[in-house]
């Protein structure tokens, strides 16, 4: 079987979420998988990889820093030197930041953030969005290699575990870019693109001290974060990184919660793929419950401590 | 130092999607255009790295004649030159096409640096700088949120899921530009009176084949009609049920 050459983030060893469900994804094109990892752990993580179905993992190590392009440079090197079909990655920033650059080397142009791949041997469809979602698009590709980065939450990773060859190989160190630090945030702390809940607040609650409520009913998810609409980030409550939307982050949790957001196009644009929406505004004809599967229509101030509350004692039982 | 700005004309984001009579197209009737609002930010980057380092910003575009507007604007706020590498299809270009086409031109204008957007938002890419940089040999930053450029090198802040990472390169460089990294100017009364002593120059470009066919293009599925479960603190529980029940989430 031919195979697709996967990058494969870690934190400390073990694969990002985000990297195994990229793996699913490539799986199902009925591809052998040959994941690539790099940086500290890498070893650690190749180990794990068969476990979501790869079936050679190779652990690029020796670099004290990281380095995109270097790191590219390996990856095209790898995708020539097995033959594989295709290179894929997950859409996450550090995705983002790498795959164009692969596929550059490779010549082949690149399918960013899809959110479905199909295969006829060797011959790749994809479906992605276009204009943010406002339309999907059905793209068959002509490069020599296939190469894309898969959006978060929408695959699955796999469940059938493989054999897998771990190969520890040199990673260059000859980057023009490096990566000399890195200011973790608080490993809790889930990003708006990865959780499977997301509570987003707008202009609705009025002021940044009220975000309070929101981050109290993420909490009480236990896996979420907090997101919010363009109004409240550009009124400084907010930091970007949370915006969701057309110009922000786009997202598809199991469950969004929008709480005093009106539901602006643009805003829709970044949520409406989510699994459930449930919308809470104090105007019945806000347009956000219009993709809401369900509404409460009441002032957040009351109905979000109410929520927070409920959520806490049905997560008990 | 030569700098370049890329920009892109992109519908405004009020542009609703209709698919074209033959199904593989959207039908621009009625939109409006803007250029893609990261690539504001990129314009200003460049122009404030001309005010601190000396220079020319020279805005790049490959698209229609009618991107002259937008390029006026940001010669307007402050941009030397503009170059129409003209195009009337530009979002059908593939990225590897556009990185290609843009690579060719910024070497020709032997610039050390290049701006870009994170993402041009017609067709969501975020691939051209980095694509760029690559068929360039040069340093690449994405997602940049900070930069301090010097003689030669620079170092620059980017944010990933995780956290804030220092990234330091050496020049030539492509940065991509992200939200954060500065506000973007509007143009002055001087600005705007400037325009006219100003070059847009239209030119061809070396057209690669797409590696990309598109077989159909739809509208997403409307999500299935939702409903008001309530009133006020009172609805809760019929939320909660539903999320339980229905959506099966808690
Ligand atoms: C180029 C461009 C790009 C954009 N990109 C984005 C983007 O990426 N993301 C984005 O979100 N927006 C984006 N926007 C902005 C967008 O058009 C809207 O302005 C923005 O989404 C509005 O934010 P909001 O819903 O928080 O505020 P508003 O529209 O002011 O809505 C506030 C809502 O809160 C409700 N409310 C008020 N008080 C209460 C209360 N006590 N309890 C409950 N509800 C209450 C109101 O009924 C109202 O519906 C963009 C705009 C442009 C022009
Ligand atoms: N047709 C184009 N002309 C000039 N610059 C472009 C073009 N397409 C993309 N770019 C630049 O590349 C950035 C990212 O675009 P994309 O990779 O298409 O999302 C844009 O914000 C522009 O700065």
């Amino acid at each position: 079987m031919s195979n697709i050459i996967v990058f494969v983030e870690h934190h400390n060893g073990t694969a990002r979420a985000a990297s195994a469900q990229c793996i699913g994804a490539a799986l199902a094109t009925s591809h052998d998988v040959i994941a690539v990892v790099s940086g500290k752990g890498a070893e650690e993580a190749a180990a794990t990889l068969g476990k979501h179905g790869a079936t050679k993992a190779v652990a690029l190590t020796g670099a004290a820093q990281h380095s995109p392009d270097a790191l590219a440079r390996d990856i095209a090197k790898l995708v020539k030197d097995n033959g594989a079909k295709g290179f894929m990655a997950a859409a996450t920033a550090t995705g983002k930041d790498i795959a164009p650059r692969v596929a550059a080397l490779l010549d082949s142009t690149l399918f960013s953030d899809v959110t479905g791949i199909t295969a006829q041997g060797d011959a790749f469809t994809v479906v992605r969005p276009w204009l943010a979602g406002k339309a999907i698009a059905t793209l068959t590709s002509q490069a020599p290699v296939f190469c894309a980065t898969t959006r978060l939450n929408v695959f699955a990773a796999s469940g059938a575990e493989k054999k897998c060859e771990v190969i520890k190989a040199a990673a260059s160190t000859d980057g023009k870019a490096i990566v000399t630090s890195v200011a973790e945030k608080a490993e809790e702390k889930l990003d708006v693109k990865e959780a499977p809940v997301v509570v987003s607040g707008g202009r609705g609650l009025k002021g940044p001290e009220n975000f309070k409520l929101i981050e109290d009913l993420a909490a009480a998810f236990g896996a979420a974060a907090t997101g919010a609409s363009r109004a409240v980030v550009d009124a400084g409550w907010r930091p970007h990184a949370e915006q969701v939307g057309q110009t922000g982050k786009t997202v598809s949790p199991q469950l969004y919660i929008a709480v005093g957001i009106s539901g602006a196009i643009q805003h829709l644009a970044g949520m409406r793929t989510s699994k459930v929406i449930v919308a809470i505004n104090k105007d019945a004809e806000a347009p956000i419950f219009k993709v809401a599967d369900y509404g409460i229509v009441g002032d957040a101030f009351e109905v979000v401590p109410a929520l927070t509350a409920a959520v806490k004692a049905a997560k008990k039982h | 130092m030569k700098i370049v700005a890329c920009i892109k004309r992109v519908p405004t984001t009020e542009a609703q999607a209709k698919i074209a009579g033959d199904g593989k197209s959207l039908d621009n009737a009625g939109w409006q255009y803007m250029a893609s609002f990261y690539d504001e930010i990129a314009v200003e980057q460049a122009i404030l790295t001309k005010e601190k380092l000396g220079g020319e910003v020279t805005v790049v575009t490959l698209g229609p004649s009618a991107a002259s507007k937008e390029v006026r604007e940001f010669l307007a706020r402050g941009a030397d030159t503009g170059v129409i590498l003209k195009d009337d299809h530009p979002s059908m270009r593939d990225p590897r096409a556009t990185a290609k086409a843009l690579a060719a031109k910024v070497k020709a204008l032997g610039a050390e640096v290049v701006f870009v957007g994170r993402v041009a938002t017609d067709r969501d890419h975020s691939a051209v700088g980095a694509m760029l940089a690559t068929y360039l040999g040069w340093a690449c930053v994405t997602e940049a949120i900070g930069l301090e450029l010097s003689a030669g090198k620079g170092v620059a802040k980017r944010e990933t899921e995780h956290g804030v990472e220092t990234v330091e390169f050496s020049l030539p460089a492509v940065i991509t530009c992200n939200k954060g990294l500065n506000e973007p100017r509007r143009a002055s009364l001087k600005g705007i009176m400037a325009v006219k002593s100003k070059t847009i120059a239209e030119e061809a470009f070396e057209n690669v084949a797409a590696q990309v066919t598109v077989s159909k293009v739809e509208l997403p599925p409307a999500r299935k009609a939702g409903r008001i479960v309530g009133e006020g603190a009172a609805a809760v529980p019929a939320l909660i049920e539903a999320l339980r029940g229905e959506a099966r989430i808690l």
